[in-house]
């Protein structure tokens, strides 16, 4: 009751109900994470929604002090279109999994990025289905062996930002569960954008897919894995004594290797920009994998363009100011109508 | 214009049944519709059935291509499109053959000769020429329609093709002739649609077309249908897919709750989404989504941020939004879902009628699923079946079903305007009051859950499809709490049946035989059991529109009665239910032919019924 008057913490958004996630699941960090940016953004707590599908990420909702609703497998994005078209003033949050996400729900992830709906979208990737008891996701690499892969996965993987980038997402970026501070930064930056905000948050599954992002989440080995994403700054990775950078030439990736002290643009390192209007940069971005590059971290792109939510309520507004607020007896009479008279 | 020349004969008949046919692109769609505007305006009463093909363009002059129109009109009550026409109008020779055997022995028979070329004969599958012999069953007259048309514009600056185009309109000049229809709504019409050249030619043809009447010794008689007997009032006409649109609205505006409509185009469904579509300064919002489920996803995510969701579609995309359904019921939200039922199984004869989905409806979920159920009797009840089944949503905190199928859908019907203050305005209202709030606790007379919209302080909290405490909304594997709560859930819907109005027997409570139909084949059943008792049976009928949850006084009507038929446009699914829910010795009868029930087949087995031992 007293949320209006009292700055809110990262408590208020704790609920009362027991967390089920298995001991050492990633999605701990990230709940943790979540509630710490929650009061900082300024938006009363019941104007939030956490919207969720099917899978372990999904159970998210619950345990947030917010509204929630826990939705069918797939659909969270559906959802959420409804919801926040209806009412613009809610801030939402969809939660989902790579299998939740990109296997059953890619279909609504591809319509809910393309219309670019103001919503944050946190896509927690494990590479693996949790709930269902381990059987190999969208994002899971071939030749991994599962329950219902035994020969190895024959799949190819679906990479959640090249897929987002194709559909046009305005605004995507990758997060490391277990690196809180840099997840806090990029939930802010994804509240802030106006548009579907996608943010694919490596997360370990310590018991079906257990270290699958050990590189990453490591702080030490993160040097080299990791490529860190700064807006102006250029693509340099690794340690200080041996510093490398990426370069594009003819759009086609290069690690470049950098002398001590020396300036990687002048040795042709890319300078990172969130905004190029053609998502060609950022996918190339996204294209970069281990072991033979740098997994980019941070915000790919950024760009800023109308979303379906104002737009829709600028088509209501706009059809009133030029009709008039409807009147359902015009309505009924409209057209050819006639008088049957007394008798 | 003065409707008989000299030599001409004026004969009254009681009612007449008129069949536009031709090929897709002839317009015989439009001739129909504004035959019908004038046949309203002329004060008799009407029903109408477009039969249109599933193809956009079919081969020219093809079978697949025939589109028709037919209506019925009469100075005494209607209620189906006829079984048979009296009058065939066949502008190629594949409209005629795919037309006549449907016509009354003896029916007049228009043909626009100048069609009958050898080349269309062979394409409609003629081996000769069908006029002559068609002479021996029927009154032919064979006009040179495309001729005297170009004709009638030889001096307008317009090319053939386009002079052509215009035809339909010569030939519904000849008909308004023909049966004293007013020639004014349509010239109207005409006017406020195009201008120059193209209004001059389509308003000179419907004249000469007119004249042509008064003129040719083809058409000795021309007929007049007096005015029917009608309730006084503002009359429309209104299809049955226009008037499932205008209640979507009707129900933002009598319940002050901005609606949000998700759907997915599907036929014969479309028409209710871009209908809606035209009313933003309604506050309406529509979503054309990806695909069937995230129309009712996105129509459940709007119920849940407060607005009325509804969503729109017919068979196959029904079967697909069952598993949102299922979490709406588990939700406790307000839906209404819309389904205008398609002929089947699978793509089926996606413009064909049929009504089978009522099984689907009320069982197609996982897990015991109960939702309320509304289907309308005729185009105009559309509109408020809509408006009920907000009503019922909100009320109840439940998702709706209505059905309507492919018939009510294009049909149209004269409709009586409704006075807007006489409609219900059920109320809206969402729970604030944050003392002692719980997301499950429920208003002791009608089960339903508060209503807690996002953006309410201090009501934050968390639904879902899993198995939810009684009470608190949390999740719970209570074995106990789930029983409960699905006992609850199905006494909700049950208790619903406190607001349905008690059913009303057609014909004596102490007939021999009741007829129980539901949803768009009123028409037929009621027009067959009056006929039946003109001819001394002994029949009685009900129609439901209330199918789950039941009239309450549904089974001791039943029980009234020794026989029972259920005729259905599928193959035994209302049957099933009276049997199964009410023990009593109901008897099917079905069809499922993509086409209504004609008012004969149902007469032919009320006789069969009636002179069949009682049963034992």
């Amino acid at each position: 009751m007293t949320d209006h008057f009292n700055k809110l913490t990262s408590k208020d958004f704790m609920s009362d109900q027991d967390i089920r996630w298995c001991p050492g699941c990633g999605d701990y960090s990230i709940l943790a994470n979540i509630q710490r940016v929650m009061p900082e953004l300024g938006v009363p707590r019941e104007n939030f929604v956490f919207v969720s599908g099917i899978g372990c990420s999904s159970r998210f909702p619950y345990y947030m002090n917010t509204y929630g609703f826990h939705t069918i497998h797939g659909r969270a994005p559906a959802f959420a279109t409804g919801i926040k078209a209806s009412r613009p003033d809610l801030s939402v949050w969809v939660v989902t999994g790579d299998g939740d996400g990109l296997s059953i729900g890619g279909n609504h992830m591809l319509h809910t990025i393309r219309r670019n709906v103001d919503i944050q979208i946190l896509l927690f990737n494990n590479r693996v289905y949790g709930l269902t008891k381990g059987q190999y996701s969208p994002t899971s690499q071939i030749g991994m062996r599962t329950a219902s892969s035994p020969d190895g996965s024959i799949d190819h993987p679906v990479d959640p930002l090249a897929f987002a980038l194709g559909a046009g997402a305005t605004f995507v970026a990758r997060a490391i569960d277990v690196d809180g501070a840099h997840l806090q930064q990029l939930l802010r930056r994804a509240y802030n954008h106006p548009g579907t905000a996608l943010i694919e948050i490596l997360q370990n599954c310590p018991v079906y897919n257990d270290n699958e992002w050990l590189e990453l989440e490591d702080r030490k080995s993160r040097t080299d894995a990791a490529l860190i994403l700064e807006d102006g700054e250029p693509l340099v990775f690794g340690s200080e004594d041996n510093r490398r950078g990426i370069g594009f030439h003819g759009g086609i990736a290069q690690v470049i290797e950098l002398e001590k002290g020396q300036d990687p643009i002048a040795a042709g390192v890319a300078v990172h920009n969130e905004r190029y209007q053609t998502p060609a940069y950022a996918f190339a971005l996204a294209s970069l994998k281990r072991p033979d590059f740098p997994l980019p971290i941070g915000v790919f792109r950024a760009v800023e363009t109308a979303t379906y939510d104002a737009l829709l309520q600028g088509q209501v507004a706009g059809a009133v100011v030029k009709r008039g607020a409807g009147s359902l007896h015009d309505l009924l009479h409209s057209g050819d109508t006639w008088t049957v008279e007394e008798g | 214009m003065s409707p008989t020349g000299p030599t001409k004969t004026v004969q009254q008949i009681e009612s007449v049944a008129i069949r536009f046919t031709g090929d897709s692109g002839d317009g015989m769609q439009l001739t129909g519709t504004k035959f019908t505007e004038s046949t309203a305006i002329a004060g008799n009463e009407l029903a109408t059935l477009p039969d249109y093909p599933a193809e956009i363009r079919a081969p020219i002059g093809t079978l697949a291509g025939v589109s028709g129109f037919q209506i019925h009109f009469s100075s005494k009550s209607v209620r189906t499109p006829a079984d048979h026409p009296d009058v065939l109008v066949a502008f190629n020779p594949a409209a005629l053959r795919a037309n006549i055997d449907d016509v009354r022995p003896n029916g007049m028979v228009i043909v626009n000769s100048d069609s009958f070329t050898a080349k269309n004969l062979k394409r409609a599958g003629y081996a000769e020429d069908p006029i002559p012999s068609l002479r021996d069953r029927y009154t032919v007259v064979d006009i040179p329609i495309t001729r005297l048309n170009r004709e009638s514009l030889k001096d307008l600056d317009i090319s053939t093709r386009d002079a052509d185009r215009c035809k339909n309109f010569f030939a519904l000049g000849l008909m308004y002739w023909l049966y004293h229809r007013p020639v004014e709504s349509t010239e109207r019409w005409l006017e406020s649609r195009f201008t120059g050249s193209v209004l001059e030619a389509n308003l000179r043809v419907l004249r000469a077309g007119y004249a042509f009447g008064e003129t040719t010794e083809l058409l000795p008689v021309s007929y007049i249908v007096p005015k029917a007997k009608i309730q006084p009032g503002v009359y429309r006409n209104i299809t049955g897919n226009k008037a499932l649109a205008w209640g979507i609205v009707a129900a933002g505006e009598q319940m002050q709750t901005d609606v949000f409509l998700g759907a997915y185009p599907i036929t014969p469904a479309s028409d209710v989404l871009h209908e809606v579509a035209r009313y933003r300064h309604f506050g309406v919002k529509t979503f054309q989504a990806e695909d069937e489920i995230a129309a009712v996803c996105a129509a459940i995510g709007a119920s849940f941020a407060g607005e009325l969701g509804v969503t729109t579609t017919s068979g196959p995309g029904f079967v697909l939004k069952q598993e949102a359904l299922g979490l709406a019921i588990m939700a406790e939200l307000p839906l209404v879902v819309i389904d205008v039922q398609r002929a089947g199984p699978s793509t089926g004869m996606p413009t064909k009628i049929e009504q089978a989905d009522l099984l689907l409806a009320l069982y197609g979920r996982n897990s015991d699923s109960p939702i309320p159920v509304i289907a309308a009797m005729s185009p105009g009840d559309c509109f408020y079946t809509v408006l009920e089944a907000f009503s019922w949503a909100v009320k109840y905190m439940t998702p709706v079903v209505v059905l309507s199928n492919g018939h009510l859908a294009n049909s149209s019907e004269p409709w009586r305007i409704p006075d807007v203050d006489s409609l219900p305005r059920p109320q809206v209202q969402y729970r604030t009051d944050p003392a002692n709030f719980q997301p499950y606790a429920r208003n002791p007379e009608t089960l339903a859950r508060p209503w807690a919209i996002p953006g309410t302080p201090g009501l934050e909290h968390r639904i879902g499809g899993l198995a939810k405490d009684q009470n608190t909304g949390n999740v719970s594997y209570d074995p106990q709490n789930n029983e409960r709560m699905i006992r609850l859930r199905a006494e909700k819907v049950a208790r619903i049946a406190a607001d349905i109005p008690p059913i009303e027997i057609n014909g004596s409570e102490n007939a021999e035989l009741l007829v129980v139909g539901w949803g768009g084949t009123y028409g037929a059943i009621v027009s067959a059991v009056e006929a039946a008792r003109q001819n001394g049976r002994s029949v009685s009928s009900i129609h439901l529109r209330h199918l789950n949850p039941f009239p309450s006084n549904l089974e001791s009507i039943l029980r009234r009665f020794d026989k029972i038929l259920v005729p259905e446009l599928n193959q035994g699914q209302l049957v099933r239910l009276l049997r199964a829910e009410f023990l009593v010795p109901a008897v099917a009868m079905n069809k499922v032919r993509g086409q209504p029930f004609l008012i004969e087949e149902i007469c032919a087995r009320i006789d069969e019924m009636l002179s069949e031992e009682a049963p034992r």
